[in-house]
């Protein structure tokens, strides 16, 4: 029995039930097909670092894609860059064992938050010429925000990356049967090769690639779970019986003050997580809004996360419906009653349906999502590691080819830390998952500055850095010292989770107000384009023809996401 | 430019400047391949292999996916999707002003 990690949701910290273990007796019965399938997918991979490697002449072409890509791609890369692996498996965990609770983490928790950074805040990123988040808070802010939040992000960029590899080396020896070194140094290997050939560009083109083997993974899964158990009536039926008819509900025993496994009530949903902590991943992770930055022109941009929520949208019952069909098949899952853990929810389905040919599929499929995971946040880390800590603050003034060598440089950097992070998780896996919960308190007042900075032109340069740091401490405190020592007691760490959130939240912009009263503003002038009412040059510019057709106007595609979802909930509601 | 004035990209008008140089530099337009061509020749490629995995399914491979065939369908899908990617190139393909943007650039 092996311990690993699924980031249960995707933007909440790890909790000691979401260190979990995966049963061994899993081992997929894969042949010569599902490895020919595995290695042409490996070939393509690094075939794409190869052909893009030519398209890189700038230090914008490295980090950025030269902001010349397509919506629909920087789209698909976007939604790719959150279906990591992790997610996938911790998504269907969590249906497994809340059940159709984790449609909030989609349809309320990612969805709103989406349309929000295309329809109001891409203008700004975008239209400012920014090349990263952290610079963003350079040109509103001040210095000290801007090394702070620089500096925290490329720690937890690395230690992401190096989870996801931990992860992965687990579910490949787990499903077939290699030595774990094996698995991080080959998965490792490629994610180094193809980054450091091409840049953001291989990274974004392998993410849309992953986007499509997986669905060709999961559909299938999806499409034979359901016939297993009787299609969605037999499986709402046997799940009422043996679950009780919350567990196929959004809102059932949500009301405040009433017991559900989740241990949270609709406000603490709505607000810590449909509010707090979505907007502050969606919003401010690099590493999902690097991808809008890559695109051609505003209109692109702003049209990222729009085209991203339609599928976000859907996502949601290809991994939701197999963790239901696992508590169906067996109730007793992640209980010492079974031999499943929640986290061997698709494994276990892989394993019992599908024949030597889609299998190989959906292992590519995996495999690739844990690739495209650690990729997403080695390429952000390069970034910011590159343009906002090397080259404001220790080599400056260099021509431009020097920051292109010095990116390839620190993305070996970054990847062999990732790897060095992956063998220290296998060893102290506690202290790993301490860390990855704190640094992930760390959006959560990103979002804060950003928001108050957005709307409110007085507040000042120091505002910033200090509603950050409050922000981050107060979430910290509030989970670690009040929840984790029971000084005030919350049914569940994911409900813990969302108080602490909100709790980040209030100190933030409560500490933000005050400095900004003492402190001084900047002078308009310098504010043109970074707050709410004020344009920069680049938000003039024409649409390109075409981009003003009524499909692609950011205004219907974001509102037309938001009543989607909306609809999507009616039928989970009663 | 208060007291940032002096290093490079502290300030707005520095990094739109800095970007604006650097995009008319930059040459990922012009000379990155279309992507839609990989995924159009790997999804035919893994349609072809998976279909042919479902022509003769044995009894047992049946039996394990509820009856379906599931290779076969998984299959049929992959092809389609990599036709349409490849019919999408053919129909609309890069538009020739990218490499207009290359020679000024370059």
């Amino acid at each position: 029995m092996l311990n690993y990690w699924v980031q249960n949701p995707t933007y909440a910290p790890e909790s000691p039930q979401s260190t979990v273990q995966l049963a061994a007796e899993l081992r997929l019965p894969t042949n010569w097909l599902d490895y020919t399938i595995l290695g042409i997918y490996f070939v393509v991979v690094l075939g794409i670092g190869f052909a893009a490697k030519r398209s890189v002449k700038t230090s914008l072409d490295f980090f950025l894609s030269g902001r010349s890509l397509p919506a629909w791609i920087t789209g698909l890369a976007f939604i790719s860059a959150n279906l990591a692996a992790t997610e996938i498996l911790g998504m269907a965990a969590n249906s497994a064992q809340y059940g159709a609770y984790t449609v909030h983490w989609y349809w309320i928790g990612a969805i709103p938050a989406m349309v929000f950074l295309g329809l109001v805040m891409m203008p700004f990123y975008y239209g400012s010429k920014v090349r990263s988040v952290p610079e963003m808070l350079l040109l509103r802010f001040d210095k000290a925000a801007h090394l702070l939040s620089s500096i925290l992000f490329a720690f937890a960029a690395i230690l992401i990356a190096g989870v996801n590899l931990y992860a992965l080396a687990i579910v490949v020896e787990a499903l077939l049967g290699w030595p774990q070194w094996v698995a991080i140094l080959v998965a490792g290997f490629f994610v180094l090769a193809y980054i450091t050939l091409g840049g953001l560009s291989s990274a974004i083109y392998n993410e849309v690639l992953q986007f499509f083997v997986i669905l060709a993974a999961l559909i299938p899964l999806v499409v034979l779970g359901l016939k297993k158990v009787g299609g969605w009536g037999g499986l709402t039926d046997k799940l009422d019986a043996s679950h009780g008819h919350n567990f196929t509900t959004a809102w059932g025993g949500t009301g405040i003050g009433s017991d559900n496994p989740l241990g949270a009530n609709w406000l603490t949903i709505v607000l810590g997580l449909g509010f707090v902590l979505s907007f502050g991943y969606w919003t401010t992770n690099f590493a999902e809004v690097q991808r809008a930055l890559s695109a051609k022109n505003l209109s692109a941009a702003q049209r990222t996360p729009l085209i991203a929520a339609y599928p976000k949208v859907f996502i949601v019952f290809l991994v939701m419906i197999p963790g239901l069909v696992a508590a169906a098949l067996v109730p007793k899952i992640g209980t010492s009653g079974s031999d499943l853990q929640y986290n061997d929810a698709i494994p276990y389905l892989m394993e019992q349906l599908l024949p030597n040919g889609v299998l190989g599929i959906a292992v590519t499929g995996l495999l690739a999502a844990f690739m495209a995971g650690m990729a997403a946040n080695v390429s952000s880390f390069n970034t910011v590691f590159t343009t906002d800590i090397w080259g404001k603050y220790v080599v400056t003034d260099r021509e431009d080819a020097y920051y292109v060598r010095f990116g390839r440089l620190i993305t070996v950097i970054g990847v062999a830390a990732s790897v060095g992070t992956a063998f220290l998780a296998s060893s102290f896996s506690n202290i790993m998952s301490y860390l990855q919960t704190l640094f992930s308190f760390f959006n959560v007042p990103m979002f804060v500055v950003f928001i108050v900075g957005m709307f409110w032109k007085r507040a000042t340069p120091k505002s910033g850095f200090w509603g950050l740091l409050a922000g981050t401490v107060t979430a910290m405190v509030n989970y670690f010292w009040i929840y984790k020592q029971g000084i005030i007691s919350i049914p569940s760490d994911q409900g813990a989770n969302f108080v602490s959130a909100i709790a980040g939240f209030v100190a933030g912009a409560v500490v933000m107000f005050i400095v900004s009263l003492f402190t001084q503003p900047k002078p308009a002038e310098e504010l043109q384009g970074l707050v709410y009412g004020t344009t920069s040059p680049g938000m003039t510019e024409a649409p390109a023809e075409g981009d003003d057709a009524w499909y692609r106007r950011p205004a219907l595609l974001g509102w037309g996401a938001v009543i989607l979802a909306a609809l999507c909930y009616i039928p989970f509601s009663f | 430019m208060s007291e940032n004035s002096g290093h490079p990209g502290h300030s707005g008008h520095d990094v739109q400047r800095e970007v604006s140089e650097l995009e008319g530099k930059s040459t990922t337009a012009s000379r990155l391949f279309d992507l839609r061509l990989i995924i159009g020749g790997l999804f035919v490629l893994y349609g072809v292999i998976v279909t042919i995995a479902g022509i003769n399914p044995s009894d047992s491979s049946l039996d394990k996916s509820e009856g379906i065939n599931i290779n076969l369908w998984t299959g049929i899908g992959m092809l389609l999707l990599g036709i349409f990617f490849l019919g999408w190139v053919k129909l609309r393909p890069v538009p020739p002003v990218e490499i207009a943007k290359e020679d000024e650039g370059a």
